[in-house]
């Protein structure tokens, strides 16, 4: 899988470190709230399909980028700097109105 | 001042191996300074009139934007980050004045980096050995740097020449890496210098 850097050009991903999912947002770090944590901690939306998602070029560059990734097929339709992220984030499972 | 030691010392032996025509030159080429600069988001533009007037280079704006001179050389290699070099000694202790911590930071890597200097016709042949990029001379011009990493070594390379590159490695791997790259020079012939 080739990993296009908004700085470094395509670079292989084994120069790249997955870090999880994008869209978590911590708790206040003062929270006692069980139920928050454990989603913070432990849900994931597992998407099978288009996926946001951020990685760190850490051989590299080592900026932290936002991707979006079809898991089905490994094909990266959108590469952009996390801290420039702009797209408005998918409303995530837990947050989905019942 | 004092006096500067090698890692590669036990190791750098100049002459020539192999018969026939040379293809690649290896050599340290050891600059006094080795300093990274960083910015703050937005005083990008800042630190490189900063790097102008400390250094007399002008580094062009732009991702993985360098210029090499004889003595000196200056690169970006990540966001808003460059890394300088000079022959001469005392740009980190000059470069904090200009750099207010309102600006960015100064990071004194002299003793911290060794820099091996690979040069000759196949040169990008012996790197591309090393590394999955494309090291042409349309996709890096002469000046321009890169950010990457062979196995658990990172490195910093800048194109000082047409077909002469500088690898900034860290100091505590320069050694291996220097040996790495001496078999994979053989192939080629190669010499030390």
């Amino acid at each position: 899988m080739i990993i296009t850097c908004p700085y470094c050009g395509p670079r292989d991903s084994s120069e790249f470190v997955y870090q999880g999912e994008d869209g978590r947002t911590r708790p206040d770090p003062a929270s006692t709230d069980q139920a928050a944590w454990n989603a913070y901690v432990y849900d994931r939306v597992n998407t099978a399909g288009e996926h946001e998602e951020i990685w760190q070029h850490s051989g590299g560059c080592r900026a932290h980028l936002r991707l979006v990734r079809n898991t089905l097929t490994h094909k990266i339709s959108s590469v952009s700097m996390a801290r420039h992220a702009t797209v408005p984030r998918r409303r995530r499972k837990a947050e989905t109105p019942a | 001042m004092v006096d500067q030691l090698s890692p590669l010392a036990p190791v750098l032996t100049p002459g020539r191996q192999g018969q026939g025509p040379m293809g690649v030159v290896l050599a340290e080429i050891a600059p006094g300074s080795i300093v990274q600069v960083a910015a703050w988001a937005g005083q990008e533009s800042a630190l490189i009139a900063i790097v102008r007037d400390a250094t007399g280079l002008a580094l062009p704006d732009g991702a993985g934007g360098g210029i090499a001179t004889d003595t000196k050389a200056a690169f970006g290699f990540a966001p808003g980050k460059f890394l300088l070099a000079d022959q001469e000694e005392g740009l980190a202790a000059a470069l904090p004045k200009a750099v207010t911590s309102a600006l960015g930071t100064v990071t004194d890597l002299s003793h911290g980096r060794t820099v091996i200097r690979i040069s000759g016709t196949r040169a990008e042949w012996v790197l591309a050995k090393f590394f999955a990029i494309d090291f042409s001379l349309p996709a890096l011009p002469v000046g321009a740097g890169l950010s990457t990493v062979h196995h658990d070594i990172f490195a910093q390379i800048q194109r000082s020449g047409a077909d002469q590159f500088d690898i900034y490695v860290f100091r505590s791997f320069a050694r291996s890496f220097w040996k790495s790259l001496c078999h994979a020079s053989e192939e080629v012939n190669y010499e030390v210098r």
